[in-house]
Protein backbone atom coordinates (compact mmCIF):
# COMPACT_ATOMS: atom_id res chain seq x y z
CA UNK A 1 0.00 0.00 0.00
CA UNK A 2 2.68 2.88 1.29
CA UNK A 3 6.41 2.42 -0.38
CA UNK A 4 9.07 4.83 1.00
CA UNK A 5 12.32 4.52 -1.08
CA UNK A 6 15.27 6.26 -0.14
CA UNK A 7 13.27 9.24 0.49
CA UNK A 8 14.94 12.60 2.11
CA UNK A 9 13.81 15.55 2.83
CA UNK A 10 15.41 18.89 3.29
CA UNK A 11 13.13 22.03 4.20
CA UNK A 12 13.69 25.21 1.97
CA UNK A 13 15.70 26.40 5.03
CA UNK A 14 18.32 23.78 4.76
CA UNK A 15 17.15 21.87 8.12
CA UNK A 16 17.43 17.91 7.07
CA UNK A 17 14.50 16.33 8.16
CA UNK A 18 14.52 12.70 6.75
CA UNK A 19 16.93 10.95 5.43
CA UNK A 20 17.20 7.89 3.55
CA UNK A 21 14.06 6.56 4.59
CA UNK A 22 12.44 3.15 3.07
CA UNK A 23 9.83 1.50 4.46
CA UNK A 24 7.05 -0.33 3.21
CA UNK A 25 3.42 -0.09 4.54
CA UNK A 26 0.73 -3.29 3.73
CA UNK A 27 -3.00 -2.92 3.37
CA UNK A 28 -4.69 -3.20 6.29
CA UNK A 29 -1.87 -2.99 8.50
CA UNK A 30 -2.03 -0.82 11.40
CA UNK A 31 1.18 0.70 12.01
CA UNK A 32 2.69 3.51 14.68
CA UNK A 33 4.84 6.04 13.97
CA UNK A 34 7.45 7.38 16.98
CA UNK A 35 10.37 9.19 17.85
CA UNK A 36 11.86 11.76 20.41
CA UNK A 37 10.06 15.57 18.83
CA UNK A 38 12.04 16.68 15.68
CA UNK A 39 12.78 13.01 14.80
CA UNK A 40 10.70 13.56 11.80
CA UNK A 41 7.37 11.89 12.71
CA UNK A 42 4.96 15.13 11.08
CA UNK A 43 7.32 15.59 8.26
CA UNK A 44 6.70 11.60 6.90
CA UNK A 45 3.30 12.16 7.51
CA UNK A 46 3.05 15.33 5.55
CA UNK A 47 4.97 13.59 2.68
CA UNK A 48 2.36 10.84 2.64
CA UNK A 49 -0.17 13.39 2.44
CA UNK A 50 0.91 15.77 -0.23
CA UNK A 51 1.48 18.47 1.84
CA UNK A 52 5.57 18.55 1.31
CA UNK A 53 7.16 17.01 -1.45
CA UNK A 54 10.40 14.63 -1.23
CA UNK A 55 14.04 16.02 -1.71
CA UNK A 56 14.72 12.87 -3.03
CA UNK A 57 13.26 9.25 -3.24
CA UNK A 58 10.31 7.79 -4.11
CA UNK A 59 7.06 7.72 -2.37
CA UNK A 60 4.35 5.02 -3.65
CA UNK A 61 1.11 4.42 -2.58
CA UNK A 62 -1.12 2.30 -3.62
CA UNK A 63 0.62 1.96 -7.12
CA UNK A 64 0.52 6.09 -7.10
CA UNK A 65 4.03 7.66 -7.25
CA UNK A 66 2.91 10.98 -5.66
CA UNK A 67 6.48 12.30 -7.13
CA UNK A 68 4.71 12.49 -10.47
CA UNK A 69 1.99 13.71 -8.81
CA UNK A 70 0.25 17.27 -10.44
CA UNK A 71 -0.41 20.02 -8.28
CA UNK A 72 -3.73 20.16 -9.92
CA UNK A 73 -4.48 16.21 -8.76
CA UNK A 74 -3.43 16.63 -5.14
CA UNK A 75 -7.18 17.49 -4.29
CA UNK A 76 -8.26 14.08 -5.90
CA UNK A 77 -5.27 12.11 -4.61
CA UNK A 78 -6.53 13.60 -1.09
CA UNK A 79 -9.94 12.48 -0.79
CA UNK A 80 -8.46 9.07 -0.37
CA UNK A 81 -7.30 9.55 2.34
CA UNK A 82 -8.45 10.15 5.97
CA UNK A 83 -6.48 12.85 7.60
CA UNK A 84 -6.54 13.47 11.45
CA UNK A 85 -5.02 16.13 12.85
CA UNK A 86 -3.56 17.05 16.52
CA UNK A 87 -5.41 20.32 16.72
CA UNK A 88 -8.73 18.65 15.12
CA UNK A 89 -8.72 21.72 12.83
CA UNK A 90 -12.94 22.01 13.37
CA UNK A 91 -14.62 24.91 12.30
CA UNK A 92 -16.54 26.73 14.68
CA UNK A 93 -18.54 28.91 12.53
CA UNK A 94 -20.44 25.43 11.52
CA UNK A 95 -22.10 22.64 12.96
CA UNK A 96 -20.56 19.39 13.92
CA UNK A 97 -22.68 17.80 11.13
CA UNK A 98 -21.18 20.02 8.34
CA UNK A 99 -17.71 20.03 9.57
CA UNK A 100 -17.90 16.20 9.22
CA UNK A 101 -19.73 16.71 5.69
CA UNK A 102 -16.93 19.01 4.66
CA UNK A 103 -14.61 16.15 2.87
CA UNK A 104 -17.98 14.72 1.31
CA UNK A 105 -18.88 18.21 -0.28
CA UNK A 106 -15.50 19.03 -0.93
CA UNK A 107 -15.91 15.92 -3.70
CA UNK A 108 -19.44 16.66 -4.91
CA UNK A 109 -21.48 14.10 -3.13
CA UNK A 110 -25.04 14.54 -3.61
CA UNK A 111 -27.65 14.97 -0.47
CA UNK A 112 -28.69 11.92 0.19
CA UNK A 113 -25.57 10.44 0.31
CA UNK A 114 -23.91 13.03 2.20
CA UNK A 115 -26.34 12.64 4.82
CA UNK A 116 -26.51 9.15 5.23
CA UNK A 117 -22.57 8.77 5.26
CA UNK A 118 -22.50 11.93 7.50
CA UNK A 119 -24.63 10.42 10.35
CA UNK A 120 -22.95 7.14 10.23
CA UNK A 121 -19.56 8.53 10.48
CA UNK A 122 -20.80 10.54 13.52
CA UNK A 123 -22.77 7.01 14.94
CA UNK A 124 -19.42 5.07 14.97
CA UNK A 125 -17.57 7.57 17.11
CA UNK A 126 -20.74 8.65 19.02
CA UNK A 127 -21.68 11.72 18.40
CA UNK A 128 -25.00 11.16 16.79
CA UNK A 129 -26.73 13.31 19.05
CA UNK A 130 -24.43 15.98 19.02
CA UNK A 131 -24.27 16.68 15.15
CA UNK A 132 -26.45 20.28 15.25
CA UNK A 133 -24.29 21.60 18.19
CA UNK A 134 -21.17 23.83 17.05
CA UNK A 135 -17.84 21.57 17.62
CA UNK A 136 -16.73 24.68 20.30
CA UNK A 137 -19.02 23.59 23.01
CA UNK A 138 -17.58 19.96 22.88
CA UNK A 139 -14.74 18.17 25.40
CA UNK A 140 -11.26 18.38 24.06
CA UNK A 141 -11.94 14.59 23.00
CA UNK A 142 -15.63 15.03 21.26
CA UNK A 143 -13.64 17.38 19.16
CA UNK A 144 -10.79 14.75 18.68
CA UNK A 145 -13.88 12.00 17.58
CA UNK A 146 -15.26 14.55 15.17
CA UNK A 147 -11.94 15.14 13.51
CA UNK A 148 -12.05 11.22 13.36
CA UNK A 149 -15.38 11.40 12.01
CA UNK A 150 -14.68 13.76 9.58
CA UNK A 151 -11.32 11.73 8.34
CA UNK A 152 -13.21 8.23 7.96
CA UNK A 153 -16.94 10.12 5.90
CA UNK A 154 -15.48 9.07 2.62
CA UNK A 155 -14.35 6.03 3.42
CA UNK A 156 -11.09 6.35 3.32
CA UNK A 157 -8.33 3.16 2.36
CA UNK A 158 -5.71 4.56 4.15
CA UNK A 159 -6.39 6.69 7.49
CA UNK A 160 -3.55 9.10 8.85
CA UNK A 161 -2.79 10.54 12.44
CA UNK A 162 -0.66 12.98 13.60
CA UNK A 163 -0.57 12.81 17.37
CA UNK A 164 -4.21 12.45 17.90
CA UNK A 165 -4.14 11.81 21.37
CA UNK A 166 -1.74 14.69 22.32
CA UNK A 167 -4.18 16.95 24.18
CA UNK A 168 -5.81 13.66 25.54
CA UNK A 169 -5.85 11.97 28.98
CA UNK A 170 -5.27 8.41 29.27
CA UNK A 171 -8.29 7.35 29.29
CA UNK A 172 -9.49 9.21 26.55
CA UNK A 173 -6.39 8.69 24.25
CA UNK A 174 -7.35 4.59 24.96
CA UNK A 175 -10.74 5.28 23.18
CA UNK A 176 -9.25 6.99 20.39
CA UNK A 177 -6.93 4.02 19.76
CA UNK A 178 -9.82 1.43 19.89
CA UNK A 179 -11.82 3.89 17.40
CA UNK A 180 -8.78 3.34 15.34
CA UNK A 181 -8.42 -0.31 15.75
CA UNK A 182 -11.98 -0.47 14.58
CA UNK A 183 -11.45 0.84 11.44
CA UNK A 184 -8.38 -1.34 10.95
CA UNK A 185 -10.60 -4.00 11.54
CA UNK A 186 -12.76 -3.14 8.60
CA UNK A 187 -9.70 -3.38 6.38
CA UNK A 188 -8.37 0.01 6.57
CA UNK A 189 -4.63 1.26 6.64
CA UNK A 190 -3.85 3.12 9.82
CA UNK A 191 -0.71 4.68 10.50
CA UNK A 192 -0.61 7.06 13.75
CA UNK A 193 2.77 9.16 14.75
CA UNK A 194 3.11 9.16 18.67
CA UNK A 195 5.44 9.60 21.17
CA UNK A 196 2.82 8.17 23.74
CA UNK A 197 4.84 4.79 24.28
CA UNK A 198 3.35 3.19 27.00
CA UNK A 199 0.04 3.39 24.84
CA UNK A 200 1.68 2.35 21.60
CA UNK A 201 3.40 -0.69 23.60
CA UNK A 202 -0.28 -1.72 24.42
CA UNK A 203 -1.47 -1.65 21.23
CA UNK A 204 1.10 -4.71 19.96
CA UNK A 205 1.41 -3.20 16.53
CA UNK A 206 3.66 -2.54 14.45
CA UNK A 207 6.02 0.38 14.99
CA UNK A 208 8.47 2.72 12.91
CA UNK A 209 11.03 4.65 15.44
CA UNK A 210 12.78 7.57 13.56
CA UNK A 211 15.65 9.63 15.36
CA UNK A 212 16.74 12.98 13.71
CA UNK A 213 15.39 11.55 10.46
CA UNK A 214 16.45 8.08 10.28
CA UNK A 215 14.65 5.29 10.47
CA UNK A 216 16.02 2.99 13.53
CA UNK A 217 13.32 0.70 14.61
CA UNK A 218 10.63 -1.36 12.72
CA UNK A 219 8.78 -4.57 13.96
CA UNK A 220 6.56 -5.11 17.25
CA UNK A 221 8.19 -4.08 20.41
CA UNK A 222 8.58 -6.16 23.49
CA UNK A 223 7.19 -4.98 26.85
CA UNK A 224 10.54 -3.35 27.50
CA UNK A 225 9.59 -0.76 24.79
CA UNK A 226 8.27 2.05 26.68
CA UNK A 227 10.87 2.78 28.51
CA UNK A 228 12.84 4.13 25.29
CA UNK A 229 13.24 2.86 21.96
CA UNK A 230 16.79 0.52 21.19
CA UNK B 1 -21.75 4.25 -8.13
CA UNK B 2 -21.23 8.27 -6.36
CA UNK B 3 -18.00 10.37 -7.35
CA UNK B 4 -16.85 9.67 -3.86
CA UNK B 5 -16.29 6.36 -3.79
CA UNK B 6 -12.92 5.27 -1.98
CA UNK B 7 -13.38 1.63 -3.34
CA UNK B 8 -10.82 2.40 -6.74
CA UNK B 9 -8.68 4.28 -7.77
CA UNK B 10 -9.92 6.86 -10.87
CA UNK B 11 -8.54 4.25 -13.76
CA UNK B 12 -9.96 1.38 -12.16
CA UNK B 13 -13.39 3.20 -11.51
CA UNK B 14 -13.52 4.14 -15.56
CA UNK B 15 -12.28 0.36 -16.46
CA UNK B 16 -15.62 -0.73 -14.29
CA UNK B 17 -17.96 2.26 -16.16
CA UNK B 18 -16.90 0.94 -19.53
CA UNK B 19 -17.33 -2.59 -19.05
CA UNK B 20 -20.68 -1.70 -17.58
CA UNK B 21 -21.50 0.51 -20.68
CA UNK B 22 -22.51 3.84 -21.73
CA UNK B 23 -25.53 4.18 -18.95
CA UNK B 24 -23.11 4.13 -16.44
CA UNK B 25 -21.22 6.69 -17.79
CA UNK B 26 -24.09 9.15 -18.27
CA UNK B 27 -25.28 8.60 -15.03
CA UNK B 28 -22.42 9.42 -13.04
CA UNK B 29 -21.23 12.54 -14.66
CA UNK B 30 -25.11 13.71 -15.09
CA UNK B 31 -24.83 12.67 -10.91
CA UNK B 32 -21.75 14.48 -11.12
CA UNK B 33 -22.81 17.75 -13.06
CA UNK B 34 -25.63 17.48 -10.56
CA UNK B 35 -23.79 17.80 -7.55
CA UNK B 36 -21.93 20.69 -9.53
CA UNK B 37 -25.07 22.57 -9.75
CA UNK B 38 -26.05 21.98 -6.36
CA UNK B 39 -22.82 23.69 -5.34
CA UNK B 40 -22.64 26.88 -7.34
CA UNK B 41 -26.17 27.08 -6.35
CA UNK B 42 -25.51 26.96 -2.57
CA UNK B 43 -22.68 28.98 -2.94
CA UNK B 44 -24.89 31.96 -4.57
CA UNK B 45 -27.52 31.35 -1.50
CA UNK B 46 -24.39 31.33 1.01
CA UNK B 47 -22.78 34.37 -0.95
CA UNK B 48 -26.35 36.40 -0.52
CA UNK B 49 -26.60 35.19 3.27
CA UNK B 50 -23.08 36.05 4.04
CA UNK B 51 -23.75 39.19 2.46
CA UNK B 52 -26.75 40.50 5.34
CA UNK B 53 -24.39 38.86 7.88
CA UNK B 54 -22.22 41.96 7.96
CA UNK B 55 -24.34 44.58 6.89
CA UNK B 56 -22.32 47.54 7.44
CA UNK B 57 -19.13 46.21 6.42
CA UNK B 58 -20.64 45.10 2.95
CA UNK B 59 -23.16 47.99 2.68
CA UNK B 60 -20.14 50.55 2.61
CA UNK B 61 -18.44 48.66 0.12
CA UNK B 62 -21.39 48.69 -2.12
CA UNK B 63 -22.56 52.29 -1.76
CA UNK B 64 -18.56 52.95 -2.69
CA UNK B 65 -19.16 50.75 -5.66
CA UNK B 66 -22.23 52.33 -6.64
CA UNK B 67 -20.87 56.10 -6.11
CA UNK B 68 -18.50 55.18 -8.44
CA UNK B 69 -20.52 53.94 -11.30
CA UNK B 70 -23.27 56.49 -10.55
CA UNK B 71 -20.98 59.10 -11.64
CA UNK B 72 -19.70 58.58 -15.09
CA UNK B 73 -23.39 56.91 -15.68
CA UNK B 74 -24.37 60.56 -14.78
CA UNK B 75 -22.36 62.06 -16.82
CA UNK B 76 -23.57 60.64 -20.02
CA UNK B 77 -26.77 60.69 -18.78
CA UNK B 78 -26.56 64.38 -18.98
CA UNK B 79 -24.78 64.95 -22.39
CA UNK B 80 -27.69 62.28 -23.56
CA UNK B 81 -30.33 64.92 -22.49
CA UNK B 82 -28.10 67.90 -23.85
CA UNK B 83 -27.67 66.64 -26.61
CA UNK B 84 -31.62 66.11 -26.92
CA UNK B 85 -32.22 69.54 -25.66
CA UNK B 86 -29.80 71.23 -28.86
CA UNK B 87 -31.44 68.78 -31.08
CA UNK B 88 -34.26 71.44 -32.55
CA UNK B 89 -31.04 73.64 -33.50
CA UNK B 90 -28.20 71.52 -34.30
CA UNK B 91 -27.04 70.73 -37.50
CA UNK B 92 -29.20 73.05 -39.08
CA UNK B 93 -26.63 76.01 -40.11
CA UNK B 94 -27.80 78.42 -43.02
CA UNK B 95 -26.33 81.01 -45.30
CA UNK B 96 -27.56 84.52 -45.13
CA UNK B 97 -26.56 86.06 -48.83
CA UNK B 98 -26.42 90.06 -48.23
CA UNK B 99 -26.32 91.16 -52.07
CA UNK B 100 -25.65 94.40 -53.42
CA UNK B 101 -28.21 97.64 -52.16
CA UNK B 102 -28.22 98.33 -55.92
CA UNK B 103 -29.27 95.08 -57.69
CA UNK B 104 -32.46 95.22 -59.18
CA UNK B 105 -35.66 93.65 -57.80
CA UNK B 106 -36.20 91.14 -61.44
CA UNK B 107 -32.41 90.30 -61.32
CA UNK B 108 -32.73 89.20 -57.34
CA UNK B 109 -35.49 86.73 -58.55
CA UNK B 110 -33.75 85.29 -61.52
CA UNK B 111 -31.02 84.37 -59.33
CA UNK B 112 -33.22 82.99 -56.15
CA UNK B 113 -35.00 80.89 -58.82
CA UNK B 114 -31.74 80.00 -59.80
CA UNK B 115 -30.41 78.58 -56.77
CA UNK B 116 -33.86 76.84 -55.97
CA UNK B 117 -32.87 74.74 -58.65
CA UNK B 118 -29.43 74.38 -57.47
CA UNK B 119 -28.59 70.81 -56.66
CA UNK B 120 -26.71 71.97 -52.72
CA UNK B 121 -29.92 74.46 -52.26
CA UNK B 122 -32.59 72.56 -49.75
CA UNK B 123 -34.48 76.01 -49.08
CA UNK B 124 -34.46 79.72 -50.41
CA UNK B 125 -35.90 82.64 -48.66
CA UNK B 126 -36.02 85.95 -49.55
CA UNK B 127 -36.53 88.70 -47.62
CA UNK B 128 -36.47 91.68 -49.32
CA UNK B 129 -35.28 95.30 -48.10
CA UNK B 130 -38.91 96.31 -47.21
CA UNK B 131 -39.70 93.44 -45.34
CA UNK B 132 -35.99 93.16 -43.84
CA UNK B 133 -36.97 96.72 -42.09
CA UNK B 134 -40.38 95.86 -40.92
CA UNK B 135 -39.02 92.59 -38.97
CA UNK B 136 -35.84 94.97 -37.70
CA UNK B 137 -38.25 97.63 -36.78
CA UNK B 138 -40.71 94.97 -34.55
CA UNK B 139 -37.20 93.09 -33.23
CA UNK B 140 -35.51 96.47 -31.67
CA UNK B 141 -35.90 100.19 -30.87
CA UNK B 142 -33.33 100.71 -33.00
CA UNK B 143 -36.59 100.61 -35.85
CA UNK B 144 -37.77 104.13 -34.82
CA UNK B 145 -34.08 105.40 -35.74
CA UNK B 146 -34.18 103.52 -39.11
CA UNK B 147 -38.43 104.60 -39.87
CA UNK B 148 -37.04 107.95 -39.82
CA UNK B 149 -34.33 107.60 -42.49
CA UNK B 150 -35.09 108.58 -45.42
CA UNK B 151 -33.43 105.93 -47.39
CA UNK B 152 -33.59 101.92 -46.32
CA UNK B 153 -30.25 101.05 -45.45
CA UNK B 154 -30.95 97.43 -45.66
CA UNK B 155 -30.17 95.17 -48.43
CA UNK B 156 -31.85 92.43 -49.56
CA UNK B 157 -30.87 89.19 -48.31
CA UNK B 158 -31.64 85.05 -49.13
CA UNK B 159 -31.15 82.75 -47.06
CA UNK B 160 -30.44 79.41 -47.82
CA UNK B 161 -30.70 76.01 -46.30
CA UNK B 162 -28.09 73.69 -47.57
CA UNK B 163 -29.14 70.54 -48.30
CA UNK B 164 -25.52 68.72 -46.98
CA UNK B 165 -24.08 69.95 -43.45
CA UNK B 166 -21.02 68.99 -43.26
CA UNK B 167 -18.32 71.49 -43.15
CA UNK B 168 -16.39 71.24 -46.59
CA UNK B 169 -19.78 71.32 -48.49
CA UNK B 170 -21.18 74.49 -46.49
CA UNK B 171 -17.65 76.26 -47.07
CA UNK B 172 -17.89 75.76 -51.33
CA UNK B 173 -21.33 76.40 -51.63
CA UNK B 174 -20.39 80.01 -50.04
CA UNK B 175 -17.91 80.38 -52.19
CA UNK B 176 -19.45 79.72 -55.38
CA UNK B 177 -22.33 81.75 -54.39
CA UNK B 178 -19.93 84.52 -53.20
CA UNK B 179 -18.09 84.56 -56.39
CA UNK B 180 -21.62 85.59 -58.00
CA UNK B 181 -21.95 89.39 -59.29
CA UNK B 182 -24.63 90.29 -57.70
CA UNK B 183 -23.51 89.29 -53.77
CA UNK B 184 -22.19 91.02 -51.93
CA UNK B 185 -21.26 89.34 -48.84
CA UNK B 186 -22.27 85.58 -47.44
CA UNK B 187 -21.96 84.83 -43.49
CA UNK B 188 -22.24 81.39 -42.57
CA UNK B 189 -23.34 80.42 -39.32
CA UNK B 190 -21.46 77.34 -38.64
CA UNK B 191 -18.98 78.12 -35.98
CA UNK B 192 -21.44 77.67 -32.91
CA UNK B 193 -22.90 74.14 -34.34
CA UNK B 194 -18.79 73.39 -34.58
CA UNK B 195 -18.66 74.67 -30.89
CA UNK B 196 -21.22 72.36 -29.93
CA UNK B 197 -20.15 69.08 -31.78
CA UNK B 198 -17.03 69.92 -30.08
CA UNK B 199 -18.22 70.55 -26.40
CA UNK B 200 -20.43 67.28 -26.66
CA UNK B 201 -17.43 64.97 -27.76
CA UNK B 202 -15.21 66.67 -25.15
CA UNK B 203 -18.08 65.88 -22.77
CA UNK B 204 -18.06 62.46 -24.00
CA UNK B 205 -14.33 61.82 -23.92
CA UNK B 206 -14.79 63.14 -20.68
CA UNK B 207 -17.01 60.68 -19.38
CA UNK B 208 -15.60 57.74 -21.08
CA UNK B 209 -12.21 58.79 -19.40
CA UNK B 210 -13.52 58.99 -16.09
CA UNK B 211 -15.96 55.71 -16.43
CA UNK B 212 -12.55 53.93 -16.57
CA UNK B 213 -10.84 55.41 -14.19
CA UNK B 214 -13.21 54.94 -11.71
CA UNK B 215 -14.51 51.36 -13.31
CA UNK B 216 -10.73 51.08 -11.87
CA UNK B 217 -11.39 52.04 -8.19
CA UNK B 218 -14.41 49.12 -8.56
CA UNK B 219 -11.75 46.69 -9.87
CA UNK B 220 -9.81 47.60 -6.74
CA UNK B 221 -12.46 48.09 -3.55
CA UNK B 222 -13.64 44.59 -5.10
CA UNK B 223 -9.80 43.27 -5.14
CA UNK B 224 -9.32 44.35 -1.99
CA UNK B 225 -12.84 43.39 -0.01
CA UNK B 226 -12.68 39.95 -1.71
CA UNK B 227 -8.62 39.86 -0.35
CA UNK B 228 -9.94 40.36 2.89
CA UNK B 229 -12.55 37.96 3.05
CA UNK B 230 -10.38 35.44 2.07
CA UNK B 231 -7.99 36.33 5.02
CA UNK B 232 -11.10 36.05 7.14
CA UNK B 233 -11.68 32.56 5.93
CA UNK B 234 -7.96 31.19 5.80
CA UNK B 235 -8.85 28.49 8.60
CA UNK B 236 -11.35 27.30 6.31
CA UNK B 237 -10.03 27.38 3.10
CA UNK B 238 -6.47 25.30 4.62
CA UNK B 239 -9.15 22.92 5.76
CA UNK B 240 -10.48 22.19 2.88
CA UNK B 241 -7.65 21.67 0.75
CA UNK B 242 -6.79 19.38 3.21
CA UNK B 243 -9.71 16.78 3.05
CA UNK B 244 -9.33 17.40 -1.22
CA UNK B 245 -10.68 20.83 -2.14
CA UNK B 246 -10.10 21.93 -5.48
CA UNK B 247 -8.99 25.51 -6.24
CA UNK B 248 -11.85 26.00 -8.18
CA UNK B 249 -14.15 24.66 -5.32
CA UNK B 250 -12.41 27.41 -2.75
CA UNK B 251 -12.89 30.17 -5.28
CA UNK B 252 -16.16 29.77 -6.27
CA UNK B 253 -18.05 31.25 -3.23
CA UNK B 254 -15.78 34.26 -3.22
CA UNK B 255 -16.73 35.02 -7.26
CA UNK B 256 -20.64 34.74 -6.03
CA UNK B 257 -19.42 37.44 -3.22
CA UNK B 258 -17.90 39.82 -6.03
CA UNK B 259 -20.39 39.68 -8.74
CA UNK B 260 -22.41 40.03 -5.72
CA UNK B 261 -20.62 43.46 -4.98
CA UNK B 262 -20.34 44.31 -8.43
CA UNK B 263 -24.60 43.66 -9.18
CA UNK B 264 -25.62 45.22 -5.71
CA UNK B 265 -23.49 48.29 -6.91
CA UNK B 266 -24.44 48.69 -10.30
CA UNK B 267 -28.18 48.52 -8.83
CA UNK B 268 -27.95 51.01 -6.50
CA UNK B 269 -25.84 53.38 -8.76
CA UNK B 270 -29.15 53.34 -11.21
CA UNK B 271 -31.48 54.06 -7.80
CA UNK B 272 -29.24 56.83 -7.17
CA UNK B 273 -29.18 58.09 -10.64
CA UNK B 274 -32.77 57.58 -10.95
CA UNK B 275 -33.72 59.17 -7.74
CA UNK B 276 -31.79 62.29 -8.70
CA UNK B 277 -33.24 62.98 -12.17
CA UNK B 278 -36.78 62.76 -10.38
CA UNK B 279 -35.37 65.53 -7.66
CA UNK B 280 -34.34 67.76 -10.98
CA UNK B 281 -36.97 67.36 -13.60
CA UNK B 282 -39.00 69.15 -11.76
CA UNK B 283 -36.64 72.61 -11.70
CA UNK B 284 -35.93 71.54 -15.29
CA UNK B 285 -39.21 71.81 -16.61
CA UNK B 286 -39.89 75.26 -14.88
CA UNK B 287 -37.02 76.08 -16.86
CA UNK B 288 -37.62 74.93 -20.23
CA UNK B 289 -40.92 75.75 -20.01
CA UNK B 290 -38.87 79.93 -19.57
CA UNK B 291 -37.89 79.34 -22.97
CA UNK B 292 -41.24 78.01 -24.83
CA UNK B 293 -39.64 74.37 -24.64
CA UNK B 294 -41.51 71.54 -23.96
CA UNK B 295 -38.36 69.85 -22.90
CA UNK B 296 -38.25 67.30 -20.46
CA UNK B 297 -35.73 65.35 -18.34
CA UNK B 298 -35.55 61.42 -18.93
CA UNK B 299 -34.13 59.04 -16.57
CA UNK B 300 -32.32 56.00 -16.93
CA UNK B 301 -34.31 53.26 -18.78
CA UNK B 302 -34.72 49.84 -18.13
CA UNK B 303 -32.38 48.97 -20.15
CA UNK B 304 -29.70 50.96 -17.82
CA UNK B 305 -30.87 49.25 -15.13
CA UNK B 306 -29.88 46.04 -17.07
CA UNK B 307 -26.64 46.80 -18.23
CA UNK B 308 -25.31 48.90 -14.94
CA UNK B 309 -26.10 45.88 -13.33
CA UNK B 310 -24.74 43.49 -15.69
CA UNK B 311 -21.65 45.31 -16.38
CA UNK B 312 -21.13 46.22 -12.44
CA UNK B 313 -21.70 42.58 -12.01
CA UNK B 314 -19.02 41.19 -13.69
CA UNK B 315 -16.45 43.96 -13.25
CA UNK B 316 -17.33 42.25 -9.51
CA UNK B 317 -16.66 38.93 -11.30
CA UNK B 318 -13.57 40.04 -12.50
CA UNK B 319 -12.24 41.70 -9.36
CA UNK B 320 -13.01 38.69 -7.24
CA UNK B 321 -11.37 36.83 -9.95
CA UNK B 322 -7.65 38.57 -9.52
CA UNK B 323 -8.21 38.67 -5.90
CA UNK B 324 -8.69 34.69 -5.54
CA UNK B 325 -5.94 34.20 -8.99
CA UNK B 326 -3.64 35.82 -6.48
CA UNK B 327 -4.39 35.13 -2.95
CA UNK B 328 -6.24 31.16 -3.16
CA UNK B 329 -3.30 29.07 -4.64
CA UNK B 330 -0.70 31.27 -2.08
CA UNK B 331 -2.87 29.15 0.79
CA UNK B 332 -0.85 26.19 1.43
CA UNK B 333 -1.41 23.35 4.49
CA UNK B 334 1.70 23.44 5.84
N1 LIG C 1 8.25 23.80 7.53
C1 LIG C 1 9.46 23.55 8.02
N2 LIG C 1 10.52 24.27 7.63
C2 LIG C 1 11.75 24.03 8.09
N3 LIG C 1 12.04 23.05 8.97
C3 LIG C 1 11.04 22.28 9.39
C4 LIG C 1 9.70 22.48 8.96
N4 LIG C 1 8.91 21.56 9.54
C5 LIG C 1 9.72 20.82 10.31
N5 LIG C 1 10.99 21.25 10.22
C6 LIG C 1 12.13 20.66 10.91
O1 LIG C 1 12.22 19.29 10.54
C7 LIG C 1 12.51 18.51 11.67
C8 LIG C 1 11.46 17.44 11.86
O2 LIG C 1 10.25 18.08 12.20
P1 LIG C 1 8.88 17.31 12.42
O3 LIG C 1 7.82 18.31 12.59
O4 LIG C 1 8.74 16.31 11.35
O5 LIG C 1 9.17 16.58 13.81
P2 LIG C 1 8.20 15.71 14.68
O6 LIG C 1 8.84 14.37 14.80
O7 LIG C 1 6.83 15.74 14.14
O8 LIG C 1 8.25 16.45 16.06
P3 LIG C 1 7.08 16.65 17.15
O9 LIG C 1 6.98 15.39 17.92
O10 LIG C 1 7.56 17.78 18.01
O11 LIG C 1 5.84 16.98 16.42
C9 LIG C 1 12.62 19.44 12.86
O12 LIG C 1 13.98 19.67 13.12
C10 LIG C 1 11.94 20.71 12.41
O13 LIG C 1 12.61 21.82 12.93
MG1 LIG D 1 4.96 16.50 14.79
Amino acid sequence: MITFDNVNKRYPSGQDALGRVSLEIERAEMVFLTGRSGAGKSTLLKLLTAIERPSRGTILVSGHNLNRLRNSQIPYYRRNLGIVFQNHQLLFDRSVFDNVALPLSVAGCNRRELGRRVRAALDKVGLLQREKQNPIVLSGGEQQRVGIARAVVNKPRLLVADEPTGNLDPQLSAEVMQLFRQFNAVGVTVLVASHDLKLIARMGCRVLSLEAGHLIFDGVPDRDFAKGPA
Amino acid sequence: MTSTSRNSSRPAAEARARKNGAVTIRARSLDRLYSWGWHHRQMAIEAWQRFFTTPMANGMTVLMIAIALALPAALQLGLANFQRAVAGWEGQPQLSVFLHKRASEAAVQTFADKLRLDPSVAEVTYISPQQALTEFQHSSKLGDALASMEINPLPAVLLLLPRNNDRDNLVALAERVNSTALVDSVVVDIAWVQRLAQLTTLGQRLSIGLAMLLALGVLLVVVNSIRLHIENRREEILVAKLVGATDAFVRRPFLYTGFCYGLFGGLLAWLLITVAITLLSGPVRGLASLYDSGFTLQGPDLGDLLSLGAGAGLLGLLGAWLAVARHISAIQPR
